[in-house]
């Protein structure tokens, strides 16, 4: 039993995280169409950053966060300014195409920059180590949900009670006419974009805080799409469960299973045999909204 | 196309010629006799290069009729390949199968493992069916992974060379021949499959496939055999693959692979039989290009800097491409070729 509950308080780390790059992805989705396969490197540029402002620099906690935030922004704007809106109005594959290269890019910037190395800044970040009778509550799982949900709770009061909300989510809805009223649509992708940057970064720095930077960190981005499907491609709510569900039963599943199994790995492809079944099953997700065309 | 001043087609055969001038004629015979006559002049290292290409070719050609044609984005191509390269390598190497055998079954197997992860393509489209694609690249590593006391898993298999009765393909030149003559013979096909019946219909669900339903075209049959002729020529080119290293492991198919079969087309040109060609030639020329430049930058720059020039430049050709040119070299190349015709008018 204790077993059990180790492994779904473990899984529920690993969906947090999940959950943190699929609301980044979920933001963007919902403002401009466009599909984001890079959010799993925002994540790690962020922890890379931290571990410059943090280690290199020196700098305290709230001074790092700015800096890193101030470094998001700008990395936001460039990327919707130089290598999004040329691609308005093209297809969906240019858009993916277009993220994927950039996260390419990415990768070879942190690799000239950071050497691509594992760096720990371990001990620098206050960490909250939990324990409940027998079962540990490892710190990843507070930070990344105390994130989470702050990042969920943000959003929604800025989609529901600001006049750039609302504009953000008019332009979900349909971009030419909120032209005719008035609203600077590329503004609104911008800031999408900007919010998106800012919040994988944010995020990385502090689960990088726990369990240090890597490159990997980037691959959980594509696993993290499990979770963008099955929560609904368009509900930041949605992000929240989904990754908590997958999470945990990707543990569940590897924890039991593996030792069955001669080649093991069952945790790399598990949100990969979701993903197909929700596609197959429900392409709209558990929240999402039924808008699929279906042929 | 544009076709050079007095040149009319008076029927649809005519139309539909994909050689209209004796020029044309000529270039191709030119260019056939230039391939044949390479390792002449050529050292290993180039044909090695040029085998690659050619392997390449052979997998990007099915990529093209799957999504320059038909519209079915796949970021699976690797993972197909690796069906076929491991179906090759097991027969051969295990069951002793000749190669001219297992070639054809690897093809088939590719095939029909492209079905299975083409069935989702009736129910979603766009980013949904590129997710299923990756999905199916991770779930056959991982399937070849558990399989790993017939494929060796991790450890690889070795395998044999092709030979024709006691002739062994194993020098570099003999390769090259076999890999270059698979290779034409593909292009070959794959140009004369989108002017037939089947490839318009492909052309038809790319463009509109709710009017191509209406039409009278079957979506599901013809998705699917998109799915089953882009996954057989994924197959033949991870068999080619694997014998040519003489050895199977996964490392010859990543994920990142499938990503730059699909920059290729882009590169070269959607739906454009010589820009798929157009694409593999340029993008594996930046790689050696990249792996000549890169150590002089590590020298001088950073140690890392060879490693992240690769990535770099291959990210950034592909956003330019993109930004500036989305229907990529085949188009340019047309666009050239009517400037030659024209000159010095405009029009």
């Amino acid at each position: 039993m204790t077993f059990f509950l180790q492994l779904v308080i473990t899984g529920f780390a690993l969906g947090m995280v999940y959950a943190l790059i699929a609301i980044g992805f979920v933001i963007i989705l919902k403002c401009s169409e466009a599909f984001n396969i890079a959010q799993g490197h925002f994540v790690m540029i962020g922890g890379y950053l931290g571990y410059t402002f943090l280690v290199t620099f020196k700098l305290p906690i709230w001074a790092s966060l700015v800096g890193a935030i101030v470094v998001a922004i700008i990395i936001g704007l460039l990327i919707e300014r130089l290598a999004l809106r040329p691609l308005v109005g093209q297809p969906v594959l240019a858009v993916v195409m277009m993220t994927i290269a950039l996260s390419t890019v990415l990768d070879g910037v942190v690799t000239l920059v950071w050497g691509g190395e594992y760096k720990t800044y371990h001990g620098v970040l206050p960490t909250i180590n939990l324990q409940l009778g027998e079962l540990s509550i490892p710190s990843e799982t507070t930070i990344a949900m105390i994130v989470s949900v702050v990042a969920v709770a943000a959003l929604m009061l800025l989609f529901r009670y600001t006049k750039m909300g609302l504009a953000m989510r008019a332009t979900a809805d349909d971009e030419q006419v909120v032209q005719s009223v008035g609203i600077r649509v590329t503004s609104v992708y911008a800031l999408s974009w900007v919010i998106a940057v800012v919040l994988g970064v944010v995020g990385g720095i502090l689960l990088g805080g726990v369990s240090g930077v890597k490159t990997e960190m980037a691959q959980i981005g594509i696993k993290a799409f499990a979770v963008v499907l099955l929560g609904g491609v368009n509900s930041i709510g949605g992000a929240i469960v989904a990754g908590i569900i997958l999470g945990v039963l990707e543990n569940i599943a590897a924890g039991y299973l593996d030792p069955l199994l001669p080649g093991g790995g069952l945790a790399n492809v598990f949100p990969f045999i979701v993903m197909i079944v929700v596609l197959i099953f429900r392409p709209y997700g558990l929240f999402g909204l039924e808008r699929i065309e279906r042929i | 196309m544009s076709l050079p001043c007095g040149i009319f087609a008076q029927n649809y055969a005519q139309d539909m010629g994909a050689l209209r001038t004796k020029t044309q004629w000529l270039v191709l015979l030119v260019f056939l006799v230039f391939l044949a006559a390479c390792p002449l002049f050529f050292s290993d290292r180039v044909l090695t290069i040029m085998t690659i290409i050619g392997i390449t070719i052979v997998s990007v050609q099915g990529l093209n009729i799957l999504t320059g044609y038909c519209g079915q984005i796949s970021i699976g191509h690797a993972g197909f390949m690796a069906v076929g390269a491991y179906t090759s390598a097991i027969l051969t190497a295990k069951l002793g199968v000749p190669f001219w055998v297992a070639l054809p079954c690897a093809a088939l197997a590719a095939g029909v493992v492209g079905l299975i992860f083409g069935l989702p393509s009736l129910k979603i489209k766009g980013f949904y069916l590129i997710m299923a694609t990756i999905a199916a690249q991770f779930i056959i590593v991982w399937l070849i992974i558990q399989l790993r006391g017939i494929t060796g898993g991790p450890d690889g298999l070795s395998v044999p060379r092709p030979e024709i009765g006691s002739f062994v393909f194993k020098s570099k030149t003999s390769y090259f021949y076999l890999v270059m003559i698979i290779a034409c013979l593909a292009t070959f096909l794959a140009q004369n499959i989108v002017r037939t019946r089947a490839g318009r219909a492909f052309v038809a669900i790319r463009d509109n496939d709710l009017a191509a339903e209406v039409m009278g075209i079957n979506l599901f049959a013809y998705k699917l055999l998109a799915f089953f002729i882009g996954c057989v020529y994924a197959g033949v080119a991870g068999s080619l693959l694997v014998h040519y290293f003489a050895f199977a492991c996964l490392d010859q198919f990543p994920f990142m692979n499938s990503v730059w079969y699909l920059g290729m087309l882009i590169v070269g040109g959607m739906g454009s039989i010589p820009g798929a060609i157009f694409g593999a030639v340029s993008l594996k020329l930046l790689d050696e290009l990249v792996t000549i430049v890169g150590p002089v930058l590590s020298a001088v720059v950073a140690a890392q800097a060879a490693a992240s020039l690769a990535l770099i430049s291959r990210g950034v050709v592909i956003m330019l491409f993109l930004i500036f040119e989305p229907r990529g070299l085949a188009h340019r190349w047309d666009m050239i070729k009517g400037y030659y015709r024209l000159w010095p008018f405009s029009h």
